[in-house]
């Protein structure tokens, strides 16, 4: 069987001794969450931390406070499996289906929200097995040169295959991130860069504690379509997430869509937003028009599963799914 | 002693019988009363398998157990110059390093194809191929320390594909085969096709492509060895093949074979994926040798995708004649991605022509097979071995062919089903059939008269049949000596221990064996131990494969619990002082069938039995009968009797994005009988389960990266989370119907169940496709992007352009049985003549 590396854990007892501990360790620690994407991780040498630092016994990292009136503060260690029910199927209901789309029952059970936000970028030619990347002669997100997916890109490609952060990002949630030199709170879209490597802005001294949902705004509607080859299991090979406010004579009055899976970070559909401003969703024409702009933010290339093509080809239906729903 | 035999209940036929004539399909079951057979009765290995205290045989260890690693080719094809273990030696923990230099002996699974070495002498073939073994105290410093065995290569060109191995004469993946990297060639010609054709109403022609796939089962192999202080070499291990890998050994490591002993444990699933002697079964046992410690290797799940053995890849070209609505004359070429050994090759390039013949009437009948050598992972047998693909082929094929001729499918298929007690075209000999009753079954269950073609738009409904083998009529190895045997040990306690080498993979052969035996003898089946799967405490028997298990090891067991009856009944008689006769064995007695109430316990029969004669042991064994076909490759394909099948699948196809919804699935097996009608309808929808996978999504692909700047030929996806196959979320309601129509050839009427019910899966998908969309998708899987394609191409098809050219020899010509002639080809002689070029 695979076999993890050697490492040491760590068991910090409190916010700030992790911390601190981070801010000691540097480069050389990671956070250890749910575990359910580092240690597979590990295990194929993908990422090979000499510190794990484990957040388990930090109950601050647990706590939800809040409503949908005032907004709602998720500890970062809530599990995807309550991210699902309880205050947020309530008042966000986009983002419970895409916590309910990641994985399996019991992955979710373990796996939580600042982990699926922190999940290692994807790619098919670095989730793979250590002797695997050796036969390949490894690629640049890990001990090689190349990016394989394009041979001639100074820059990786892998891709941003959280199914929370599109929405987060669409419903303008924040996250604390909390050093030793203290905290700042952030835009989750701020969160995520457009490279496969550096792909967060989260300092390796920081620790992820919190997601901010604003307040739920009157006429608010938000939708969460995923993209797989099954119905469980799988990651997203694009995700469409949409949040609009509408009035009450149901014109959308203001629009975000990001698109999941289709580039390092979720990627903005700012023209077809900016679009369905002042347009009326029960339009046909007008969802077909926004989806054709959103899908042309979608630059997938063949490093997930199912062809390329096909991804490209699907984009725009798949936005159109999306955006009716938002008609309700 | 011979009219007891006939007085007592004997639903069994005799287990050596030949060639016995086959009942009428339809026939009343005989038998009646029977206490296990036909019964739901729980399994009697289920308790541990639901409470997980059933061994498997990576939970085996032993004290001071040490740890193995394969170190693997890191390249597709090369020369191996040199494999330094120095760094390794030197780790902390590291007890020795084999390389090939330790195994200089070859060894495979046919005795045609000795091509593989424990670890790579002289050249690697493919990503994967083991070169080194590291043993240590612990897993972790094996694995850390395999890292550092030194191996320097001398890379030579790649062949990825069939069509590559074709055209690449030079350098050659290995330096036999009937032409340069092409494996085997076969052709047959079963009458003249060719004048067949030309004198039908039409003529239709297809190109399909069955893509790879493997079989993930999931339980990892791995092996467990070691030395006993008097020399004598175990191994346990996660083997369908016990008594294959007790051979593998003896030769690669020129052992006595009566010093070696394997025991197969339980499996979490096989599907022929273990059906293979392995390289690591051999090198633990070595390194179990050398070090003088029990040594353990556990392969990870990236291993098990290159060990493989699975599905070939397969191009086929099929070309059919009709007339009057029937086949006057089948042309089936194929070609097949084997990988890098030779495997069970040479059998499943036969396979994908030998069972065309047996499910539809056609006059004459043309194979031609091809199975090219590629540098990846080694193909061989999966469920269904070999008949899948052309299956896949000829149930579409067939379907375009009725949409032409204006024919309903399902009633073209009915019309022209092969009848019972039928020699066919290539000589197979069918015994009773069930083809017809399970499309009838099928038909009518699923609405299909009523329904199909009327579902609306992207929905649809599409049927196919099938069959397959009830255990190959020819063993692979061991020549003319029985393929199986059984033996039973009674105690004085009134309990029956059952000994066998089969091994149980999950398909229930533990279950099977209680249970005859149980049948036999009228006692509980609780009270029949067991004893399976070890070449030292049981007779041969050559493995879980070929649908084998049920009626080689049944039938071993009816004729060793029937000696065992005899004398029970012997000494009973003499006890109770009733003719022999007159007795009956039945809920744990043996009384008299005039006056119940006169009896003995069972236990007390054995009792008696021992003081009269010793030791009650018995003994069974079975051969099939002799095969029909006399030509030089018929040993392929006969089978003492055939399963049938038949489905219907219904899917929903969203034209937008091509995807797939598969809404449920009727299925008809001809099993003969259910000896567990439970038991058998989870290996049914077990079988649509893979079927189904492999209709939809699974592909064992290879990538290749830019050829400037790598060699590399890798293995798409070796993980379980990207190599798809269905979820329950993609498994449909599975509506199974068991057609019984007992066969005398099987135990109690029984025929095989495990593989045939995957066959009509993969083509009648395609042939819902069809009815929802009218596209064709002449591949499987069937993906979103190729109905998409279809959708989009003017000809509604997608699918193979092109069938490769192939340098056919010249065939064997064996004239089918309505045409004269003995099963014998009347010009083998002429034949033997070699390719140019080939080595023999």
């Amino acid at each position: 069987m695979m076999r993890l590396p050697r490492f040491r854990y760590l068991a910090p007892a409190s916010l700030p001794e992790a911390v601190k501990v981070l801010g000691d360790l540097g480069p050389e620690a990671m956070p250890l969450a749910g575990g359910t994407d580092l240690v597979p991780n590990m295990k194929r040498r993908q990422q090979t931390p000499a510190n794990l630092v484990g957040l388990r016994g930090l109950a601050a990292l647990r706590a939800v406070s809040g409503d949908a009136g005032r907004g709602l503060t998720l500890g970062a260690m809530t599990r995807l499996a309550e991210v699902e029910r309880g205050p947020v199927a309530a008042g966000w209901p986009a983002l419970a289906r895409a916590a309910a789309t990641v994985a399996t029952p019991p992955i979710r059970n373990t796996a939580t929200l600042g982990g699926n936000l922190c999940l290692d970028t994807r790619c098919s030619y670095y989730d793979q097995g250590e002797e695997w990347r050796r036969s390949i002669g490894y690629c640049m997100k890990r001990e090689g040169e190349t990016c394989w997916v394009a041979p001639g890109s100074d820059r990786c490609w892998a891709v941003s295959s959280s199914d929370t952060a599109p929405v987060l990002c669409a419903l303008g949630a924040e996250v604390t991130l909390l050093s030793r030199g203290g905290e700042r709170r952030i835009p989750v879209a701020e969160l995520f860069a457009d490279d496969g490597i550096r792909h967060l802005s989260r300092r390796p001294d920081e620790l992820l504690t919190a997601v901010h949902l604003p307040p739920v705004e009157a006429g608010q509607r938000a939708a969460y379509v995923k993209l797989r080859r099954r119905g469980s299991f799988d990651f997203p090979v694009l995700g469409v997430a949409a949040r609009v406010r509408l009035s009450a004579g149901g014109t959308v009055e203001a629009a975000r869509i990001f698109l999941g899976a289709v580039g390092s970070r979720p990627q903005e559909a700012r023209a077809a937003a900016d679009f369905l401003v002042g347009r009326r969703l029960g339009d046909e024409e007008v969802i077909r028009e926004a989806a054709r702009l959103a899908a042309q933010v979608a630059k997938p290339m063949q490093n997930t599963d199912l062809t390329l093509g096909w991804r490209k080809g699907v984009a725009r239906e798949y936005a159109a799914r999306a955006l009716r729903e938002l008609v309700g | 002693m011979a009219d007891d035999r006939e007085a007592t209940p004997r639903p069994g036929p005799r287990a050596l019988d030949d060639d016995r004539p086959a009942p009428r399909p339809g026939a009343a079951s005989p038998a009646p009363g029977l206490a296990a057979v036909g019964k739901p009765l729980r399994k009697v290995d289920v308790r541990g398998k639901v409470t997980g205290e059933t061994r498997f045989a990576d939970d085996f260890t032993m004290p001071g157990a040490l740890h193995m690693k394969l170190v693997r080719s890191t390249v597709p094809h090369a020369r191996l110059l040199s494999v330094d273990p120095s760094a390794a030696l030197a780790v902390k923990g590291v007890r020795c390093v084999l390389t090939g230099k330790d195994f200089p002996i070859a060894y495979g699974l046919m005795p045609v194809s000795q091509d593989e070495h424990p670890l790579c002498n002289d050249k690697v073939r493919f990503v994967g191929d083991p070169v080194a073994a590291v043993v240590a105290a612990d897993e972790l410093t094996a694995q850390e320390a395999a890292a550092q065995v030194r191996v320097e290569y001398e890379p030579l060109r790649t062949i990825a594909t069939p069509q590559e191995a074709l055209a690449t004469a030079d350098p050659r993946i290995h330096d036999y085969g009937d032409a340069p990297n092409v494996h085997k060639l076969v052709a047959f010609d079963f009458g003249d096709v060719p004048a067949a054709l030309a004198g039908a109403d039409q003529v239709f022609e297809d190109r399909f492509f069955y893509q790879g796939n493997t079989h993930l089962p999931i339980e990892q192999h791995a092996a467990l060895a070691w030395v006993d202080p008097d020399g004598r070499v175990t191994i346990v291990s996660s083997t369908q093949v016990a008594h294959y890998v007790h051979k593998a050994v003896a030769r690669a490591l020129a052992l006595p074979p009566a010093r070696i002993r394997v025991i197969a444990p339980p499996q979490g699933g096989g599907f022929g994926g273990k059906t293979d002697p392995f390289n690591h079964e051999i090198v633990v046992a070595k390194a179990a040798m050398v070090t003088g410690r029990p040594v353990k290797i556990a392969l990870t799940r990236e291993e098990v995708f290159l060990c493989h053995r699975g599905r070939h890849p397969t191009l086929m070209r099929m070309r059919t004649g009709v007339k009057d609505g029937r086949i006057v004359g089948h042309s089936v070429e194929t070609v097949l991605d084997g990988g890098a050994y030779g495997s069970y090759g040479v059998a499943s390039v036969h396979y994908t022509g030998a069972l065309e013949t047996v499910t539809y009437r056609m006059d004459r009948y043309r194979f031609r097979g091809c199975r090219t050598f590629t540098n990846k992972p080694p193909c061989g047998p999966k469920r269904g071995h070999g008949t899948p693909q052309p299956r896949f082929g000829l149930e579409v094929h067939l379907d375009k062919i009725c949409e032409k001729l204006g024919v309903d499918p399902a009633e073209w298929r009915i019309r022209n089903a092969v009848p019972p007690d039928t020699v066919v075209a290539n000589w197979m000999r069918v015994r009773t059939t069930g083809l017809v009753a399970c499309l009838e079954a099928v038909v009518k269950a699923s609405g299909w008269r009523e329904r199909r073609g009327r579902l609306g738009r992207g929905r649809g409904l599409g049927i196919a049949a099938s069959s397959y083998m009830t255990g190959a009529g020819i063993s692979i190895t061991f020549g003319d000596l029985p393929h199986t045997g059984v033996q039973l040990l009674l105690d004085r306690g009134g309990g029956v221990t059952a000994f066998c080498g089969a091994s149980d993979v999950g398909q229930g052969s533990d279950n099977v064996l209680a249970l005859i035996v149980a049948e036999v003898l009228g006692v509980e089946v609780g009270d029949v131990k067991v004893v399976t799967g070890d070449t030292s405490l049981g007779p041969v028997d050559l493995g879980s494969y070929s649908s084998r298990v049920t009626i080689m090891m049944g039938n071993a067991a009816i004729q060793a619990a029937e000696r065992a009856r005899d004398r029970l009944a012997a000494a009973a008689a003499a006890k109770l002082e009733v003719p022999a006769s007159r007795l009956c064995f039945a809920g744990g007695r043996v009384f008299d069938v005039e006056d119940p109430a006169r009896g003995l316990t069972f236990a007390e029969a054995v009792q008696r039995a021992e003081a009269q004669a010793g030791t009650v042991g018995t003994v069974g064994s079975y051969s099939p009968p002799t095969p029909t076909p006399r030509y030089k490759g018929g040993g392929v394909g006969p089978s003492p009797t055939y399963s049938y099948s038949a489905a219907v699948v219904e899917v929903e196809a969203d034209e937008a994005t091509g995807e797939l919804s598969v809404e449920k699935i009727w299925v008809a097996h001809d099993i003969g009988r259910a000896l567990n009608p439970v038991a058998a309808r989870g290996q049914v929808v077990g079988s649509v389960y893979m079927g189904l996978s492999e209709a939809l999504m699974e592909e064992q692909e290879f990538r290749r990266l830019p050829p400037k700047l790598s060699r590399a030929l890798v293995h798409q996806a070796p993980s379980m989370l990207e190599y798809k196959s269905l979820t329950f979320h993609e498994m449909p309601e599975v509506e199974t119907i068991l057609v019984e129509e007992p066969d005398a050839m099987g135990p109690f009427g029984a025929k095989e169940v495990g593989q045939g019910p995957l066959l009509p899966i993969p083509p009648a998908l395609a042939n819902a496709v069809h009815d929802a969309l009218g596209i064709r998708v002449d591949e499987v899987p069937i993906t979103p992007h190729k109905v998409l394609a279809a959708l989009a191409a003017p000809d509604r098809r997608y699918g193979p352009a092109a069938f490769p050219d192939v340098p056919w020899p010249e065939p064997l010509l064996v004239p089918p049985p309505w045409e004269g002639g003995d099963g014998k080809a009347t010009n083998e002689r002429k034949r033997e003549r070699r390719l140019p070029g080939a080595k023999p």
